[in-house]
């Protein structure tokens, strides 16, 4: 099974990455995430529900839809943040290696288990240094514009209707799901990103953030 | 081509289709209400939530869904449509996208009902509360609200998109196919926002009237748009309501605005709107599909809050524009012209420049009548203009009441006929608290004006330069005669106001006069080489010129 890439690239200003980055994270979990599955018996289940709400960007001429679960929106916004200063420190530009989904498969002892990623997003970063309020005002609109067509992107992509996990019985939901939040259930996933400096060599290794990694070893 | 379903998966694979058309219709409208929406994640499944998703059902769109869809089913050439349109408060509407449900022949016969098709119509219905934020009319819909409202209309039948203009844009939702076709959720959307409108009002003017209580407290915190506020038509007929009252009143009572079907176009909360028949008909829209399917109209309002307009402005023609192209963040930067509610641009600029006429009215005196009438430039200065011309009209009298005589230093002007009635006369004290010091003194009482007094003076001062203060003291305006320090009446015997009257329109520059301005610039050019070697010859002058600055 190939995983399949899509890739993104937004140019922004430096205090518009926060929510550039959190609009694209949010918009693919909100297709990427269930509600939370009540297993019953005989094999059967039944799923929660999902609340979404909108969420206005303030540097950003642009709004967007995420899932009403504070703690996906916290864990999210921790990780857009660390990236955001490591932009900060670099002054370059950032690739962010985000919402890769993976499945785990079980290994035998002493193996750890694999994670095998089935759909990755990249989305890269480009940011600039913008000087007069007036090309603020200008670059608002337009990253809320470049945003609206990733935002159809990531729609095209997500309704190709291409590879998704089977739904696992209730032993395999943890190798399918990130069953750690209260309210939604999105699939297990995790978020990694990489700082290049102007002039494109990897300043800091990549820092992984493992949202969930069941074998904390 | 249908394949061979047992009945329940038909059953429900029908009712699938239809929930989700009924979901279909909320998000979009809910998503065009003007107003962020929030729903709540829960955990344990209530049941009532289809597709897993929890959307609010606004029981008014609901029911004209079910209305236009009259228990049928979007299949192949029967598609359900949801059209989102713009109307402004002078009555001028405007075709933003159609949300269309369609169905197409290709099946897909493996598809299991009760969980692939359920969970992909789940997906499709997430992918569709992110488009619906990312197409143009969202940013115009969270800023309706005086001057424009975002109506919707629900059909089904045909897909009509003429109304979108030309080069409108299409974007693909997502698709999810099923044994008994390939449903397609897309929207047409409108690129080109100008709008011309030159429509004759043939409604009873005002067509929107004025709001009585326009800053009538609200029952809802001000931040929701969504608020119908009381309004009524001047020159309405106050029994005058529509049938839906109790409807209107029942809408209300939720915390959404939407008007229920084709009755009402505007949904008010008490007072309802005294909106005459021919403005309900002008938004109503009847498809004229070939089709004979039954189209239930309902044309509703998501939200309204005329603003006060001029009884006037009906009348004018202007165009009426939008933020062009796909940046349609700044709905206000609608030009509405006449309008108080609109934010203008255009038109505030000869407006502006206009008021500055007047203004350089009150100051100067406007001797030469075409100055203030070369300054307005647009046809809508027309008015700017009649109204200098009246400005003109009585100068002096705006002259009058603009000057106040007061003691300055350099007056030049025996104190005798200066006001000392002003408090707040500059340099008060070193005014002159006694004649006998004032005598003496050169600086306060100079010389006599030896300069004949100009009109304005003539028109301040009946009693010429005599009159005591006594004739001024309870005049409220007197008459302030500057004489710049360190003038030289002697020379050019006038003052500052005379001289710059005298030299306020110099002869214009032979440059710049029109006989020279006609020759083209290539005239100018095959003249270049002439004067080049006019010049060459004179090289040794030149270079002797420099030479001796040096």
């Amino acid at each position: 099974m190939n995983c399949r890439s899509e890739v993104l690239e937004v140019t922004v200003e430096g205090r518009q990455v926060e929510e550039a980055m959190l609009a694209v994270l949010h918009t693919v979990l909100l297709h990427r995430s269930t509600g939370k599955f009540h297993y019953k018996k005989e094999g059967t289940y039944s799923i929660g529900t999902v609340g979404t709400q909108d969420v206005d960007c303030d540097f950003i001429d642009f709004t967007y839809v995420r899932v009403s679960s504070d703690e996906l929106d916290r864990a999210l916004r921790k990780v857009v943040g660390e990236f955001k200063e490591g932009l900060g420190n670099s002054g370059g530009d950032g690739l962010g290696q985000m919402s890769e989904f993976y499945q785990k498969k079980k290994s035998r002892w002493p193996f750890s288990d694999e994670c095998i990623p089935w759909e990755v997003w990249t989305v890269k970063v480009h940011v600039v240094a913008l000087a007069t309020e007036q090309e603020r005002q200008i670059c608002r609109e337009k990253v809320g514009e470049r945003l609206c067509e990733k935002v159809t992107n990531v729609v095209e992509v997500m309704n190709r209707h291409e590879y998704l996990p089977k739904m696992p019985t209730q032993s395999e939901v943890d190798n399918v799901f990130d069953t750690g939040l209260r309210d939604v259930q999105p699939y297990l996933y995790k978020i990694s990103f990489q700082i290049t400096d102007a002039l494109g060599t990897s300043v800091t290794t990549t820092m992984r953030r493992l949202i969930k990694d069941t074998l904390a070893l | 081509m249908e394949t061979d379903l047992n009945s329940q998966d038909r059953k429900d694979l029908d009712k699938f289709i239809k929930f989700f058309a009924l979901k279909t219709v909320q998000v979009i409208v809910q998503a065009r209400l003007g107003e962020k929406i929030c729903t709540r994640s829960s955990s344990s499944p209530t049941g009532s939530d289809w597709f897993n998703l929890a959307i609010k059902d606004i029981p008014e769109v609901t029911h004209e869904a079910k209305k236009a869809l009259a228990g049928q089913l979007p299949a192949v050439g029967r598609s359900m449509c949801v059209e989102i349109s713009l109307k402004t408060s002078e009555g001028d509407s405007m075709e933003l996208e159609i949300w269309c449900l369609e169905m197409n022949e290709k099946c897909d016969k493996e598809i299991k009902v009760s969980y692939t098709v359920y969970n992909r119509l789940s997906l499709l219905l997430k992918s569709l509360l992110a488009i619906t934020r990312v197409t143009p009319a969202y940013r115009l819909s969270r800023k309706q609200g005086h001057e424009y409202v975002i109506l919707y209309r629900i059909y089904f039948g045909e897909v009509q998109l003429n109304g979108l203009g030309e080069g409108f844009q299409t974007v693909r939702v997502g698709t999810v196919g099923t044994p008994v076709g390939t449903i397609t959720l897309s929207c047409a959307y409108r690129i080109n926002l100008a709008f011309m409108s030159t429509r004759q009002f043939e409604r009873t003017p005002p067509i929107m009237g004025i709001i009585i209580d326009h800053f009538v407290d609200r029952p809802y915190p001000s931040s929701s748009p969504m608020h119908p506020c009381n309004y009524r038509a001047t020159g309405e007929d106050p029994g005058v309501a529509y049938p839906s009252v109790e409807d209107s009143q029942e809408v209300c009572t939720t915390s959404f605005s939407t008007s229920p079907p084709s009755q009402c176009v505007f949904t008010v909360t008490k007072a309802h709107f005294q909106t005459p028949t021919p403005v309900v008909t002008d938004t109503l829209r009847v498809p004229m599909a070939g089709l004979a399917f039954s189209h239930q109209l309902s044309s509703s309002r998501l939200s309204y809050q005329p603003a006060a307009l001029g009884v006037g402005s009906a009348d004018l023609a202007y165009p009426v524009v939008f933020a062009a192209g796909l940046n349609a963040t700044h709905p206000h930067q609608l030009m509405v012209p006449g309008k108080e509610g609109g934010v203008p641009l255009a038109p505030s600029q000869p407006a502006h420049g206009a008021q500055a006429d007047q203004e350089r009215l009150a100051t100067y005196t406007p001797s030469d009548g075409a100055h203030c009438a070369a300054t307005p430039s647009s046809s809508e200065d027309t008015e700017t203009v009649s109204n200098s011309s009246e400005g003109r009209a009585s100068p002096r009298d705006v002259l009058e009441t603009a000057f106040v005589r007061k003691v300055g230093a350099f007056v030049n002007k025996p104190i005798n006929q200066v006001a000392l009635t002003s408090l707040d006369i500059p340099f008060a004290m070193f005014a002159p608290k006694d004649l006998e010091l004032e005598d003496t003194d050169p600086m306060v009482n100079p010389p006599d004006s030896p300069d004949p007094e100009s009109p304005l003076q003539r028109s301040l001062h009946s009693d010429g330069s005599s009159g005591g203060s006594s004739g001024n003291t309870h005049d409220d305006f007197v008459m302030i005669d500057f004489k710049p320090a360190f003038s030289k009446d002697d020379i050019l015997p006038m003052d500052l106001g005379t001289f710059y009257r005298e030299f306020q329109n110099p002869p214009q520059l032979s440059s710049l006069s029109i006989d020279i301005g006609a020759q083209s610039m290539a005239e100018d050019l095959d003249s270049l080489p002439e004067k080049l070697a006019v010049h060459e010859k004179n090289v040794r002058e030149f270079d002797a010129f420099v030479e001796t600055l040096q």
